[in-house]
């Protein structure tokens, strides 16, 4: 399929566990997933015990080591969809793999099972092109290449550190969307990856995503908290945040962001309209936030992740912060976020 | 034989012209029949006028040949370039109607991954008639397609979109490569079906092709001028760049939006790679300079139409891009013979002056 090699050693697969039996969901996974080292997070609510199947090689990690490992201001931090953030922390491997537990693997439109990993870690290895639109979407894919007019100057492209997979049957969308049409499921295989262009927002699903962590761990944080913050997606904004962050980042620091394959298959869960019911901050929240940060600058100065992330937090603090607490919130977690980073890298490193 | 209860017509039948050039023949409108009979033909024909061109049976055309451009124009003609298929664009100056959809002719019917033919003219007027969205990225690619829908974290106040100007389509067989590449890799098939349309955010430039094209000539017509190429200038195969460039500063500007992916049709034939890098030489070095020029373009709030944005552009073309190359002063100037030609042949509403333009049929 692709001429990069996988090595184990760079890969760590990153699972919120929301649901102690984790064996059909492994099992389904086995054939991707049986060759490299999973860190398996235990949501904080979640009482019993995990059952993991035999054959894979794995860390727990459950509320106690949380505890342990942060402070317990801090802890309250991994709760719900957050509980995986505490996986790429305590990771020492420079690419993070991460999907919900709700989904399986895709096939693609030949038949064959889509191999999330490899096309993940595909996507990070091969450069990024957000500075102009290539047609024919990812040009080092094979069979395609930059088109006539594209820039010789820009077609070393950028280092490609997100890599944002896709979702058949249920995919991620908002509750009134899904509430509306109860019927529509995703159904189309769309064959192409391709870079998100400089100065466009999008919204990042964390339902399928891979990284480098080494670079952007410190963007990738679990920041807002909506008041009414559920276990569903429908009931979460946290990773549409964090992807409005990285992107920001990742224009200011020349770095790529990619879009498209691979693909998962996202299992039924969850009402909808339960989750309408329940008053949508979120939905409200995104009005204001996208122009914010279509418009937040960073200076010239700012040369790392983690300057970026500081400018950014006082940036929310002084604007929408003001007005809404959870913002507030949100910027004091990014700072948070980035001394808890250098705090447990620099222990690796004892 | 049943026969529909109300007369079945073509989407946009009255409201549409499709323009191509040709210097050969326009055999392969026979493959394109059924979809592209329904509607009005606008053919130019490049090179020696003195040749006939034929036309298949049964189509309703207009053609025009250079005495035609020269005779309709006058000393203007001299914006419509000549052996180069830029001179499609005299098809977008002489139209009446509200859409183009332009081809080259060695394009033909592709198949779908479920063997189906594409009915390209049809998704070109679909792109063109539900909303873009430029100003924040879906990850479901066009949401206004059946099957798909924003994705959660998209603002609902975003989700009318903006009017679409722009369809630009894609090409299986034959991928639409420069000469350097070409020539790297002669054998390489474009196999790959995306079955995708998609909005090009606003503020990112990309290479147009105008192969395979349809767009709002009310809204952003006078922006397609396809510049001066081929006889006489140093410079070919940067035509429909040059259109795409110019057209989406315009679009950003003024709001309207640029959507890419299917259709796709079928591309037969590859130009000789060689030749193409003659012709190519010289715009491989100067878009490192146009790039950074459009990609640092602002418009001026007082442009509201598409014209006036025009005019704007070939100051600053002339100012910015001048010292490049004196090319680059003479292309200015053509752009403001362009639309000065566009407003003598497209007058507004209260504008007295109305001219006609006259082609040569063949009998």
């Amino acid at each position: 399929m692709s001429l990069v090699t996988i090595d184990r050693n760079e890969v760590d697969i990153v699972i919120g566990a929301f649901r102690s039996d984790l064996t059909s969901f492994l099992e389904e996974w086995r054939p991707i997933f049986s060759r490299f080292h999973l860190i398996i997070v235990q949501d904080p609510d979640l009482k019993e015990e995990l059952k993991i199947p035999e054959g894979f090689d794995f860390d727990v990690y459950s509320k106690s080591d949380i505890d342990k490992l942060v402070s317990s201001s801090n802890a309250s931090m991994f709760s719900g969809y957050a509980c995986r953030y505490f996986g790429y922390l305590v990771s020492k491997r420079k690419y993070i793999i991460s999907i919900d537990d709700d989904c399986s693997p895709a096939k693609d439109n030949n038949g064959a099972i889509v191999d999330i990993v490899t096309q993940h870690i595909t996507n990070l290895k091969t450069p990024a092109t957000p500075l102009f639109f290539n047609t024919l979407y990812d040009p080092y894919r094979k069979g395609s290449d930059f088109v006539r007019g594209y820039p010789f100057s820009l077609r070393s492209g950028v280092p490609c550190v997100l890599s944002c997979g896709l979702w058949l049957n249920l995919a991620d969308y908002d509750a009134p969307t899904q509430a509306l049409k109860p019927e529509l499921r995703n159904s189309r295989y769309v064959d192409a990856v391709l870079t998100v262009p400089k100065n466009s927002l999008m919204p990042m699903s964390g339902i399928n995503i891979a990284f480098e962590r080494e670079t952007m761990g410190p963007a990738i944080l679990p920041a807002l908290k909506l008041a009414k913050e559920g276990k569903v997606r429908w009931e979460t904004m946290e990773d549409i945040w964090c992807g409005l962050v990285v992107k920001v980042v990742c224009d200011h620091l020349q770095l790529g962001v990619k879009t498209g394959i691979p693909y998962v298959w996202r299992n039924e869960r969850g009402s909808a309209i339960d989750s309408l019911k329940k008053e949508w901050q979120g939905v409200k929240l995104m009005e204001e936030l996208i122009p914010f940060f279509q418009s937040l600058k960073l200076s010239q100065e700012a040369v790392t992740v983690e300057a970026c992330m500081a400018e950014m937090a006082v940036a929310v603090k002084k604007g929408m912060g003001r007005s809404h607490p959870e913002l507030a919130n949100a910027a004091d977690s990014m700072i948070g976020w980035v001394k808890i980073w250098k705090e447990v890298k620099s222990r690796d490193l004892v | 034989m049943s026969v529909p209860a109300t007369v079945v017509t073509p989407p946009l039948v009255n409201e549409l012209d499709i323009v191509i050039p040709t210097i050969r023949n326009l055999d392969f409108l026979e493959q394109w029949r059924p979809f592209f009979q329904p509607y009005h033909l606008i053919i130019v024909q490049d090179g020696d006028p003195s040749k006939t061109i034929r036309v298949p049976e049964g189509f309703d055309y207009e053609l025009y040949n250079r005495n035609d451009i020269n005779r309709i124009l006058g000393p203007k003609s001299s914006c419509i370039s000549f052996k180069d298929s830029a001179c499609r664009c005299f098809g977008f100056l002489v139209s009446k109607k509200k859409y183009i959809f332009t081809i080259d002719d060695d394009c033909f019917v592709a198949k779908d991954p479920s063997g189906q033919e594409i009915n390209a003219l049809a998704q070109h007027i679909h792109n063109l008639l539900t909303p873009a969205t430029p100003l924040f990225f879906n990850t479901l690619y066009d949401p206004y397609r059946e099957g798909a829908d924003f994705v959660r974290g998209y603002p609902f106040s975003l989700r009318e979109g903006v009017t679409t100007a722009i369809s630009h389509g894609l090409w299986l067989n034959i991928p639409d490569y420069d000469a350097p590449t070409q020539l790297v890799k002669p054998r390489e098939r474009n196999t790959r079906y995306v079955d995708a349309v998609l909005t090009i955010p606003k503020e990112t430039l990309f290479p147009m092709c105008g192969m395979n094209l349809g767009f709002h000539r009310e809204l952003i017509g006078p922006a397609m001028y396809f510049g001066l190429m081929g006889d006489g200038q140093p410079i070919g195969r940067y035509d429909d760049m040059w259109a795409g460039w110019c057209a989406k500063v315009i679009c950003d500007h003024l709001g309207l939006g640029v959507k890419t992916g299917l259709p796709y049709i079928w591309h037969s034939k590859a130009s000789n790679p060689f030749v193409n890098l003659k012709k190519e030489y010289k715009g491989i070095y100067w878009q490192e300079d146009i790039i950074p020029f459009f990609q640092n373009v602002t418009l001026p709030k007082e442009c509201t139409t598409p014209q006036t944005c025009y005019i704007e552009l070939s100051k600053l073309v002339k100012e910015k891009l001048g010292p490049i190359d004196p090319y680059f002063e003479k292309l200015g100037d053509a752009m403001v013979t362009w639309i000065d030609a566009w407003n003598e042949l497209n007058p507004s509403t209260d504008d007295a002056t109305t001219v006609k333009a006259e082609p040569s049929i063949p009998k």
